[in-house]
C-alpha cells in the first residue's frame, strides 16, 4: 500500500509536486483568488531571487565540501553596489525612456555580478584555499571574513538605510480584473528562470558541467581521470559568488530600501533552501527556494507572526522525511 | 628481464598518524598483467593510492618510465597515461554510462573503433549506454569502471580487486577481458582471489604488513604449494 502510494507519487512528479500542494492548501486557506494570485506571484519571485543566492552555495559545498559562511557577504555587496549604480544613473532610472530604464538596471546587475565574480576569486584564493578539508576552520575563517565584509560595507555606505530607486518601467502593477501583479516581481521571476535554464544547460550539456557533476559525486576520481579539480572549483566559486551578488542586486531592487542586515536576513533563508533542496544539486535549490518563497508569502499573509518560523518548521518536517533533502546530488 | 614501466623504491606511506607502508619496493615489467597479492589490511590499496598520488609517500621514490612521479599531483600522473580503477570502482552514479566514459575520453570525444572493441568485451555497456550508472548491477559497474580505464590507450592500469563480490561466471568473463586488455597495456592488479590472479598474472608480488615479502613469477608461485601456504592467507585459498 505504502509502496504503490509512493510509486504513484513519483510518477506524478514526486517532490516537484510539493510547491503545487502548498499552493493548493494556501488557496483553500486564503479563500480570495485575487489575493492568492498576488501572494503566489510574490512567492515565486522571492523564490527565484533566493535561488540565485542559494544555488552557488549548494554547488560550492557539493563540489568541495567547503562550508562558506561568508556567502552572504556577496549578497550584501551585490545589493549595495546595485543601489549605488542605480543612484548614479538616476536620470536613466527615472526617465521616460524604457530602454534607458532597463539599461540602468542591467548596468546595476552587471556591476554587482562582476564584482561578485572577482571578489569570489580573491575570497577563494586567500581565505578558502588554505582551509580545504577542514570544516571547523572553514566556519571560523569564513565567518570572520563575513564580519570584515560587513564592516567594509558599513564604512563605505554608512549605517543608515539606503533607498534603491526602481526603474520607471518596472514600477507599478499589471491589473487583470481584480488581480494586481507587481511588474518587478514578474521581472525577477523571469530573470531567475533564465539563470536556472542557463545553469541547467551549462551543467548538463557542457564538458565543464559534466566535470562539476562528476566532482560533486567523487572529487578524487575526477582527479584520477586527469582533471585539476582545484581549478574547476575556483570557477564554480566565482560563479556561485557572482550569482549571490546578482541575487542581492535583484533583492535590493525588490525591497527599495536596504540596510546592512540584508545579507544576514537572506542567509537564514538561503541555508534553509540549501538544506531542504539537498546539497550539490541546482534542481534541489530551485525546488527549495520556491517552497521557501511561497511559504514566506502565504504565511506572512495568513499568520504574520509565523513567517520565519514557518520556514524553519518546513525545513524540519522535510528533514524528518528526507534526511538528505528533497533532491540531493547522488554521492558515490 | 624486460624493462620496468613502474618502479617503487622503499616507499613509506603514512595515513593520518599510522605508518602503513614500511618500505615497499616493486618492479612492474612493461606489458602483461602483474599481480600484487596480500591479505586484508596488508597495504595493497594503500600502495595503489600512493602510486596514483592520492596518498603521499613520505619517503622513497616512485618512478614511471624514468620519470620520478613521487610528488606529482594526481591529475598529472593520470595524464602521463596511468588509469586507476579503485576498490569501490569510483563510478559516478548520477551520470550515464556514456558520461562516465566520456570523462575519460581525450577532449570528450570517443574513438569509435576503441568503443566498438569495448562493447565487444562488455556488451552491457552498449545496452545501458544511456542509463544512469547507479542503476547498474555490481558486476556491470565493475565493467564500466574497467571500460572507462581503457577508453583511451593507457600505459599502465592500476586495478584494485575487480573480482570482489562477483559471480564465478562474471569472473570468467573478466579473465578473458583482461587478457585482451593486457595485449596493449600493462596492468598492475591487486587481488585476493588467487584463482583469478593465477589465471592472469605473469609476475607476482606478495605484500604483508606494508612490506613486499615475496617477488617472482606467477608460474613459480602457482607450482609451489608450500610457498602459497607461507604467503597467502586463508581468505585467498577459500576461493
Ligand atoms: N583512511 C585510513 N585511516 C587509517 N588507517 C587506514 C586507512 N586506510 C587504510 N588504513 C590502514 O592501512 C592498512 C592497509 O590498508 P589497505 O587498505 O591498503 O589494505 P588492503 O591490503 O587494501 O586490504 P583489503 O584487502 O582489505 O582491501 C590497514 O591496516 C588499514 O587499517
Ligand atoms: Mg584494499
Amino acid at each position: 500500500m505504502m509502496k504503490t502510494l509512493s510509486a504513484t507519487f513519483e510518477r506524478f512528479g514526486g517532490v516537484m509536486l510539493l510547491p503545487v500542494a502548498l499552493a493548493l492548501i494556501a488557496f483553500l486557506l486564503i479563500g480570495r483568488p485575487s489575493t492568492w494570485v498576488t501572494l503566489t506571484v510574490a512567492g515565486l519571485a522571492m523564490g527565484m531571487m533566493i535561488f540565485l543566492m542559494a544555488s552557488g552555495l549548494s554547488l560550492i559545498f557539493g563540489l568541495m565540501d567547503v562550508l562558506n559562511f561568508g556567502h552572504s557577504a556577496f549578497v550584501s555587496f551585490g545589493a549595495f553596489i546595485a543601489a549605488s549604480v542605480l543612484a548614479f544613473l538616476g536620470a536613466w532610472v527615472s526617465g521616460g525612456s524604457a530602454v534607458l530604464n532597463i539599461a540602468a538596471l542591467m548596468a546595476a546587475i552587471a556591476a554587482a555580478t562582476a564584482f561578485g565574480a572577482l571578489a569570489g576569486w580573491a575570497f577563494e584564493r586567500v581565505i578558502v584555499k588554505p582551509v580545504y578539508k577542514d570544516h571547523l576552520r572553514q566556519i571560523l575563517i569564513t565567518m570572520g571574513a563575513l564580519i570584515v565584509a560587513d564592516e567594509i560595507i558599513l564604512t563605505l555606505w554608512g549605517g543608515a538605510p539606503i533607498p534603491v530607486p526602481r526603474p520607471a518601467v518596472l514600477t507599478g502593477s499589471i491589473v487583470v480584473g481584480d488581480v494586481s501583479i507587481e511588474i518587478y516581481r514578474i521581472f525577477a521571476f523571469l530573470l531567475g528562470l533564465c539563470v536556472y535554464v542557463a545553469m541547467h544547460f551549462a551543467l548538463n550539456r557542457t564538458r565543464i558541467g559534466l566535470l562539476v557533476r562528476a566532482g560533486v559525486e567523487n572529487r578524487e576520481m575526477v582527479e584520477a581521470l586527469g582533471f585539476r579539480i582545484d581549478r574547476l572549483f575556483i570557477a564554480v566559486f566565482m560563479a556561485g559568488s557572482a550569482l549571490a551578488a546578482m541575487g542581492g542586486a535583484m533583492w535590493a531592487g525588490y525591497q527599495s530600501l536596504i540596510t546592512t542586515a540584508i545579507g544576514a536576513e537572506m542567509m537564514i533563508l538561503v541555508f534553509i533552501v540549501v538544506i531542504i533542496g539537498g546539497l550539490g544539486s541546482i534542481e534541489g535549490s530551485l525546488l527549495g527556494a520556491i517552497l521557501v518563497g511561497l511559504m514566506a508569502n502565504y504565511v506572512a499573509f495568513l499568520f504574520p507572526k509565523m513567517s520565519l518560523a514557518s520556514n524553519m518548521i518546513l525545513m524540519m518536517a522535510i528533514l524528518l522525511w528526507r534526511p538528505f533533502g528533497l533532491k540531493p546530488a547522488v554521492k558515490g | 628481464m624486460r624493462e620496468a614501466i613502474l618502479r617503487l623504491d622503499d616507499v613509506h606511506t603514512d595515513i593520518a598518524q599510522y605508518h602503513v607502508l614500511h618500505g615497499v619496493s616493486l618492479d612492474v615489467p612493461e606489458g602483461g598483467v602483474h599481480v600484487l597479492l596480500g591479505r586484508n589490511g596488508a597495504g595493497k590499496t594503500t600502495s595503489l593510492r600512493t602510486i596514483m598520488g592520492l596518498w603521499r609517500a613520505r619517503k622513497g621514490a616512485i618512478v614511471l618510465r624514468h620519470r620520478d612521479i613521487t610528488a606529482l599531483p594526481t591529475p598529472d600522473i593520470a595524464r602521463l597515461g596511468v588509469a586507476f580503477v579503485p576498490e569501490n570502482m569510483g563510478i559516478f552514479g548520477g551520470l550515464t554510462v556514456e558520461e562516465n566514459m566520456r570523462l575519460a575520453a581525450e577532449g570528450g570525444r570517443f574513438d569509435d573503433e576503441r568503443l566498438q572493441r569495448i562493447f565487444a568485451l562488455f556488451p552491457a555497456m552498449e545496452k545501458f549506454w544511456q542509463s544512469q550508472a547507479h542503476a547498474l548491477s555490481g558486476g556491470q559497474k565493475q565493467m564500466l569502471a574497467i571500460s572507462r580505464a581503457i577508453v583511451e590507450k593507457r600505459d599502465l592500469i592500476l586495478i584494485d580487486e575487480p573480482t570482489k563480490g562477483l559471480a564465478p561466471a562474471i569472473i570468467r568473463a573478466m579473465i578473458d577481458a583482461f587478457r585482451e586488455i593486457a595485449k596493449e597495456t600493462t596492468i598492475l592488479l591487486v587481488e585476493q582471489n588467487f584463482h583469478f590472479a593465477r589465471a592472469l598474472g605473469e609476475t607476482v608480488a606478495v605484500i604483508d604488513d606494508g612490506r613486499i615479502v615475496h617477488r617472482g613469477t606467477m608460474a613459480a608461485l602457482a607450482a609451489d604449494e608450500a610457498l602459497q601456504n607461507q604467503f597467502l592467507s586463508l581468505s585467498m585459498e577459500a576461493h
